[in-house]
């Protein structure tokens, strides 16, 4: 992304934030809350423009083409998002649930949704659990289930890149735990981006963490290294703790 | 004075009760039960004063098909086949349009058209039967007769619902009127339970890339079905029990009807058009028989509504 | 064979004529009030000569059906806002339990209750009293008779309205009066009922609104009066049961006086609904 700034209304929430994305990786967005990073992200699925009064200024490139240009639903296709709270359609079973993707998009075919959904379930490490009860409603299952059904809907679109926005700030450690393994496999698929309010989290899955704070992209690199050694003073107090 | 006291380990506000007190919370109690003894009261009156003819016609009233003054025989049956037929016609016109202003005003609308618009769509409410059914006597029951029913006749003339010819003052318009009166209140609760639905599922339709009508499908209306099948029910309740707007435009015959641009009679309307002048000894009776038949159907309509509106209303009421 | 648009761009178009249909159905419902007000206007206004206005229907005008509307809503909000209020009141402050829950269902019934079906319990009321003799059986077509039924009509209203009203006052506004000692009956009257004043007024406007426009049951206890109000036990002529007369009436001149007395009718209940609302936002800008 290309000094990508964001409003709501009048008031600016994110400012020239340029940042790129490797393929096949993960990318942490850390800070505090309140921050801009939930904003960032928003706008790299063309979600942020849905909310009244909000604008978006700058460029986004996938595959080197601005999304900003193309029809926000294709674009949303190929960029999938998970959302804080698991957000599963209640009224739909939980193959439903998956195929509806697929469906919007024009696949009837009985056999052809049935590969694919469980091919989607099988990514996201849900499909052995539920693979007796697919009928079953969607809000049937516990919460990190749920959000791992969240995650397989998204995935049966075959998007190239997902965003994930607090993926596990609704859940407990254990469903946590199974999440942040998911993403280590699903890395190999595609390009994922986190945003965490964790970072130990950060720490655990990404690969390049950013880091922002109040509407600014303030250090950006190698988790590793933005852990140990980072260069920015407001970097480093916020990962020693001393606020956020 | 002890305003406190401290019972079984909790503390709580006690109050003495004053003689005013007591006697304030006496009378508006006494009152409500009296309000609850008026329903009752209504409904063993009506059952008195139809005893009568529920003596020398049983149940067989129900199923009875002649409406007869002179021979003192009669039936319910073509009023309750008219009800039946009118209301789903306003149904089968009103829901689409209801739910259709319900989106447009919850989902589509710009923000500033919103609320004049729905005023607008209250005021329709406001408008007394009575005026309604003069509107539908001179004009829209020409219109009817004269443009709409042979231009429906020509697409779907083949059915012989739509057969004979259209003489204005029938079941047809009688329905388009009901239709047009239950809008207000089937588009009013349905647009509750749409504003209901989190805007989450909204976001997880758009996340997947649909268009803004894919989101409002999946996403809204699938959510919101139960509330918006409770609406269309509380429709049909209204519906039911519309007397005047009826009985000024769907022609008054006490019989069945095979094509919709035949005139009918619906339970309210039979009562309206014969009271004044019914035929003693029984025919009076006879119309409160009926009274107590539309009574009983207006009653199971509404509570299974209450039941539909409310299971799914109480989410978003607990919210407050 | 290729398909002239690919798959998105069917989704788009469809997206675009649902939008547009649903802005169709909001244009089909506002064809028919828009075809009812300007009918009348336009075929109304003319009938409204002042002899039509000041005359009783003896001699062809309204006045005696605008005075006895007048006096039939009077008599029935004098009945019914008490009665409503005060049942609105126990259903808030006093029926969070059981009992209150009976009573809200009954309420909520008699409310769905077709009005036709009242006025027949009306009648029939005063019919069988009049057997066993308390009333002369001519009872039944009177002022009486009318505001019997009318009354039931608007008291289950009042005190649904009076019940939302009352809840929206804040259970602190409650207890902060009762923590300085006033006694409970006091706190309602003096403290809760005067905050929501401007709900209650417009729950009463909604009621006689209701009421003001309802036929049926007038048709079978009100009856007919072509003289101006003389006596509570008498029959008494009404603006909705006018417009009914002038428009099955069989002359053309009835016909025409027909849009002149709806147009007045329909005056009247706008002006109940605007002023309603006005209510509430004068409130609302005052604080």
């Amino acid at each position: 992304m290309d000094k990508i700034s964001a409003w709501y209304g009048p008031k600016l929430a994110i400012q020239d934030i340029s940042l790129d994305f490797e393929e096949h990786s993960v990318s942490g967005i850390i800070g505090p809350s309140g921050c801009g990073k939930s904003t960032l992200i928003r706008c790299l699925n063309r979600m942020h423009e849905t909310i009244p009064k909000a604008k978006v200024e700058g460029q986004v490139l996938l595959d080197g083409q601005d999304i900003y240009d193309q029809p926000a639903v294709s674009v949303r296709r190929r960029i999938g998002m998970v959302f804080q709270k698991p957000n599963p359609f209640p009224t739909m079973s939980i193959y439903d649930n998956v195929a509806a993707g697929l469906r919007l998009n024009g696949v009837r075919e009985r056999k052809k949704l049935d590969v694919a959904v469980l091919e989607s379930l099988k990514q996201a490490a849900l499909w052995d659990e539920v693979k007796d009860s697919l009928d079953k409603s969607g809000s049937s299952l516990s919460g990190g289930q749920q959000q791992r059904l969240c995650i397989a809907r998204a995935l049966a679109v075959r998007p190239e890149v997902l965003l994930m926005d607090e993926p596990c700030s609704a859940l407990d450690p254990i469903a946590t735990a199974k999440i942040e393994d998911l993403i280590f496999d699903l890395k190999k698929d595609y390009t994922l981006v986190i945003v965490t309010h964790n970072m130990q989290q950060a720490a655990r899955v990404a690969e390049t963490t950013a880091f922002m704070y109040l509407g600014k992209l303030i250090e950006v690199g190698r988790t590793r290294e933005l852990f140990e050694r980072p260069r920015e003073a407001l970097t480093e107090s916020y990962i020693t703790g001393r606020f956020g | 004075m002890h305003v406190f006291e401290t019972l079984r380990g909790r503390t709580r506000l006690r109050l003495r009760a004053t003689p005013g007190d007591l006697a304030f919370e006496g009378l508006s109690t006494f009152i409500a039960l009296a309000v609850v003894g008026l329903l009752v009261l209504i409904t063993v009156i009506l059952y008195l004063a139809a005893a009568e003819s529920i003596r020398t016609y049983g149940l067989g009233f129900l199923s009875g098909s002649v409406w007869d003054s002179v021979s003192q025989r009669f039936g319910a049956a073509p009023f309750i086949y008219g009800m039946l037929v009118t209301s789903a016609l306003a149904l089968l016109l009103g829901v689409p349009v209801s739910l259709g202003i319900a989106i447009f005003l919850s989902e589509l609308s710009p923000a500033w058209l919103r609320i004049p618009l729905t005023f607008i769509v209250e005021l329709l409410a406001a408008v007394p039967s009575v005026v309604y059914g003069l509107w539908g006597i001179f004009i829209l029951g020409p219109a009817m007769r004269v443009y709409i029913e042979p231009g429906v006749q020509a697409v779907l003339g083949f059915l012989p619902l739509f057969q004979g010819h259209p003489i204005g003052s029938d079941v047809f318009t009688a329905g388009v009127i009901l239709a047009i009166m239950i809008i207000p209140t089937i588009s009013a609760v349905s647009r509750e339970a749409l504003l209901a639905v989190p805007d989450s599922q909204r976001e997880a339709a758009l996340s997947l890339g649909a268009t803004r009508w894919e989101t409002t499908r999946l996403g809204v209306l699938r959510y919101a079905r139960a509330g918006i099948f409770g609406a269309a029910i509380l429709g049909l309740g209204r519906a039911v029990g519309e007397t005047m707007a009826v009985t000024m435009t769907i022609g008054n015959r006490a019989a069945f009807f095979g094509s919709l641009f035949e005139p009918g009679q619906t339970i309210a309307s039979q009562i309206a058009s014969r009271w004044l002048d019914a035929v003693p000894p029984l025919e009076l009776g006879a119309l409160i028989q009926l009274g107590l038949v539309l009574m009983l159907v207006s009653l199971f309509i509404n509570l299974f509504a209450r039941l539909m509106v409310g299971r799914f209303l109480r989410v978003g009421e607990g919210a407050e | 064979m290729k398909f002239l648009f690919d798959r998105d761009t069917r989704r788009r178009w469809f997206d675009v004529i649902m939008s547009g249909a649903t802005l169709l159905c909001v244009a089909l419902a506002l064809l028919p009030l828009g075809s009812i007000l300007f009918e009348a206007l336009v075929r109304g206004a003319p009938a409204l000569t002042p002899t039509f206005l000041t005359q009783s229907s003896l001699m062809g005008g309204i006045a005696n059906a605008i005075q006895g509307t007048v006096i039939l809503i009077g008599l029935t909000a004098l009945v019914a806002l008490p009665v409503g209020i005060l049942t609105g009141i126990y259903l808030s402050e006093y029926g969070k339990h059981r009992l209150g829950g009976i009573v809200r269902l009954f309420v909520d019934v008699m409310t769905q209750t077709p009005s036709i079906v009242v006025g027949i319990f009306a009648y029939s009321f005063i019919f069988e009293l009049s057997l066993l003799g308390f009333f002369p059986p001519p009872l039944v077509f009177s002022v009486i008779s009318a505001v019997i039924a009318l009354a039931t009509i608007m008291i289950p209203i009042v005190a649904r309205t009076s019940e939302e009203a009352l809840r929206l006052v804040p259970t602190s506004a409650r207890e902060a009066a009762l923590a300085l000692g006033i006694p409970r009956y006091r706190t309602i009257l003096r403290v809760v009922l005067p905050s929501c004043a401007s709900a209650l007024v417009t729950g009463a406007l909604l009621g006689i609104a209701r009421v003001g426009g309802e036929t049926a049951p007038l048709i079978m206890t009100a009856a007919w009066n072509n003289d101006f109000f003389n006596g509570l036990d008498q029959p008494i002529a009404a603006l909705p049961t006018q417009v009914y007369r002038f428009a099955v009436g069989p002359s053309l001149a009835e016909n025409r006086a027909a849009w002149g007395a709806s147009l007045i009718l329909v005056l009247l209940m706008l002006s109940i609904s605007i002023a309603s609302r006005a209510v509430i936002r004068l409130r609302a800008v005052r604080r």
